[in-house]
């Protein structure tokens, strides 16, 4: 067997979902751990490193904002595949991951608009302005909160996905907007400084902190997600079984 | 007018709140959906898939 069909195999053995709950079960406890050892770690360097000179402390808003951010959009780019997966493929399990992630990435968008704010106002003196970068991520939280009320308006989860799959497919022409916004027009808020050519712009002071924040809040997003996934199995198990016995209840009578 | 440091606690306040609010909600929501799943196999009620002896 070719080293791709093997891959295939692994991938569409996932789409059992007993078997991504027993996958689950057996990750879960280790991303805990590990996402509780990360922000331990991330929080002590972020409250020990210096201010910066000009910014003072303030800089230290940075080390959730910034992660908070890549989250929202790292999120919904995570939807989009699951969307793909809906879409093309008929992955059982897409709709689920997609469904699951949709209320994570609307609180990682809230906190990243939120600590946007408060470091706006001493550093620009101003909570909020309407510039590209801050309206397309407030665009970005309002499609999260769109797809979760769409999700919850439907009853039927087949009927559900496609729906929200082509949605999601839409709104992802978000994201690259999101990203180049703040090269594309004049904005506020500053361009890239950690991913960029020519090597990040941000003394290792202040990266060492951010990077790990980062790489904790990631560790935070898959194990709500997995987590949330299987919670979305198990509500769709509850409902048909209820829908089974009432079914076998009627013939009963 | 609040100063620097009250801005870096507020934002570490509302993430501590935010990310606390989530695990909780997936926490008491797997909770809830293992206790109905529960109450559905001791009333006897099994999935097709289980009755037909495809157990995996």
């Amino acid at each position: 067997m070719s080293e791709n069909s093997l891959a295939i195999r692994k991938f569409s053995d996932l789409a059992n979902p007993t078997r991504f709950l027993a996958l689950a079960a057996r990750v879960l406890p280790w991303f805990a751990g590990l996402t509780v050892l990360l922000f331990a770690a991330g929080l002590y360097l972020s409250f020990t490193t210096e201010g910066d000179y000009q910014q003072g402390e303030t800089v230290r808003i940075m080390y959730v904002h910034v992660p908070a951010a890549w989250l929202s959009m790292m999120c919904y780019s995570v939807m989009a595949v699951s969307a793909l997966g809906t879409l093309v493929w008929r992955h059982p399990l897409a709709d689920v991951a997609a469904r699951a992630a949709a209320p994570i990435g609307a609180s990682f968008t809230f906190l990243a608009l939120v600590t946007g704010s408060l470091w706006g106002k001493p550093m620009w003196g101003t909570w909020w302005v309407w510039d590209a970068r801050l309206t397309s991520v407030f665009v970005l939280f309002l499609m999260y909160l769109g797809l979760m009320a769409l999700n919850r308006a439907m009853d039927e989860p087949g009927k559900a996905a496609k729906v929200s799959a082509v949605l999601i497919l839409v709104g992802f022409v978000n994201i690259p907007i999101i990203k180049f916004s703040v090269e594309w027009w004049n904005t506020l808020h500053q361009p890239a400084s950690v991913l960029r050519l020519g090597g990040s712009a941000i003394d290792p002071e202040f990266l060492r902190p951010l990077l790990v924040m980062a790489v904790a809040f990631t560790m935070l997003f898959f194990t709500l997600h997995i987590a949330a996934m299987r919670n979305e199995i198990w509500r769709r198990r509850v409902t048909s079984m209820r829908r089974q016995a009432a079914r076998s209840a009627g013939r009963e009578v | 007018m609040m100063t620097h440091t009250a801005y870096v606690l507020a934002s570490y306040g509302i993430a501590a709140v935010t990310v606390l609010a989530l695990v909780l909600w997936v926490w008491t929501d797997g909770r809830a959906r293992r206790r109905e799943l529960q109450a559905l196999e001791a009333a006897g009620i099994r999935r097709r898939s289980v009755q037909a002896g495809d157990v995996q």
